[in-house]
């Protein structure tokens, strides 16, 4: 059976698809220039967990959970469910960390990068200039032979436990559900004001999700895949699909009174050029080393990836430190020590990147 | 028996990069590729015929896609 999602216009499809629903989310409630952003969403999971406490970021977000159900309904259905890891997951895991570290200095993942921009904002180009940055570095490694190495079979039931922690997650919104003006609801974190208190209700955003994360899956959808294999292979193949996001968020916003164009007053972003590219030069070279977006890392753990899934805790995780340790920036600049954190980021990325070359890589 | 690239286990772009490092540096026309998800298939599939092969064959047995390419 032919998968049209694989075609030039199956990707170009998913990508305008993605644009649209993110303009919409935003106009039904999300934050400004953030109806789908992988990476703060992730970050307020982890506030609604309770793991970092900025009380303007914790709300547990349907869309991320709907990202990973939907790509476990296509991967069921179109038999790509396989259950597998054991690829450097610790070397994952600190990827993720520094993935989430170096999104929040800049204030956001690649889908809300691409999202700012189409929203007007003109400091999300530095960060695209330093996404392409960092993604460049990763395929140089590539080039030289980097591999975190191989993958194995696993078990069944691996494949279903981080799909059945996000099942899970959503029943706790169920069952603890928001009450005015209160920060907690049973076990988990609310804000009342801020971004965080800002979102559509939870089953469009559920939905949305999962439409997401079913075309995503079967399209193979990916942010940074769209200028690695530009760089490397000169394939525009992924890239389409995020010009097509692009462009038709951009429309969207423009219909829906939602573009406004300029640096200055820009929803959640700060005007510090250089940190702004810094910060995803930090996030490209971790996707890039890790094999995918933040987006693509939730769909290939929906596929039952262990190595994806140790990926997005490490995201969850490295949103924890930025919070607690005064990394992540703010609209008013960067944090206490968010400089300190992308050096050191980038120091370690560079140092995984020179080391892993398993001899298992080469036949 | 034509030359086999094994990237299974392995991610993209590792399959592809493999394949079109073996197509640089093979004499032979026909190659055989082995990798173990769809993603990695339709990837090396794609990759190959901008570099003017063509696929000839896949055989899937148990997790395994056996891409067989042939210079063009």
């Amino acid at each position: 059976m032919k998968n049209f999602f694989v075609t030039r216009w199956g990707i170009i499809g998913v990508g305008a698809f993605i644009g649209v629903a993110a303009a919409l989310l935003q106009y039904w409630g999300n934050p400004g220039n953030m109806g789908i952003c992988v990476a703060c969403f992730e970050r307020d999971i982890a506030g609604a967990l309770g793991l970092h406490r900025a009380g303007v970021v914790q709300y547990m977000r349907p869309e991320i959970i709907g990202f990973v159900l939907g790509s476990l309904a296509a991967a069921l259905i179109f038999k790509e469910f396989r259950p597998r890891g054991g690829s450097a997951p610790v070397v994952r895991f600190l990827l993720g960390v520094f993935a989430m570290i170096g999104a929040l200095v800049f204030l956001g993942c690649p889908w809300r990068a691409m999202l700012r921009l189409a929203g007007g904002d003109g400091n999300a180009i530095l960060g695209i200039i330093g996404l392409i940055a960092g993604v460049w570095i990763g395929t140089r490694f590539l080039k030289n032979g980097y591999s975190l190495g191989r993958t194995h079979k696993f078990a069944v039931a691996t494949g279903w436990v981080l799909p059945g922690i996000f099942v899970f997650f959503f029943l706790l919104m169920l069952i603890f559900p928001q009450s005015e003006g209160t920060a907690k609801s049973g076990v988990l974190f609310y804000s009342s004001k801020g971004p965080g208190a800002m979102h559509a209700s939870i089953f469009i955003s559920l939905l949305v999700g999962l439409v997401i994360g079913f075309i995503a899956q079967r399209s193979r959808f990916c942010t940074m895949g769209a200028f690695r294999d530009l760089i490397l292979f000169k394939q525009v193949h992924l890239f389409s699909g995020v010009v097509a996001l692009i462009l038709l968020a951009g429309v969207a916003n423009l219909i829906l009174g939602q573009f406004h164009p300029g640096f200055q007053n820009q929803p959640v972003a700060h005007t510090l050029h250089v940190w702004n590219a810094l910060g995803m030069v930090l996030a490209g070279l971790a996707f890039a080393l890790a094999g995918g977006c933040p987006g693509r890392q939730l769909f290939l753990s929906g596929e039952g990836d262990g190595d994806a899934a140790v990926f997005v805790i490490g995201m969850i995780v490295g949103a924890a430190f930025s919070h607690n340790f005064g990394l992540a920036s703010s609209p008013k600049g960067l944090g206490p020590y968010g400089i300190a954190a992308v050096v050191i980021g980038l120091a370690v990325c560079l140092l995984i990147g020179f080391t892993m070359k398993p001899q298992t890589a080469r036949r | 028996m034509a030359t086999t690239v094994d990237a299974r286990g392995l991610s993209c772009p590792q399959p592809v990069l493999m394949t079109l490092d073996e197509i640089k540096h093979t004499g032979d026309k026909e190659l055989v590729v082995l990798v173990d998800t769809e993603a990695s298939k339709e990837n090396v599939g794609r990759a190959v015929e901008t570099q003017g092969w063509q696929v000839l064959e896949i055989k899937e047995d148990g997790e395994t896609y056996q891409i067989e390419i042939q210079k063009g």
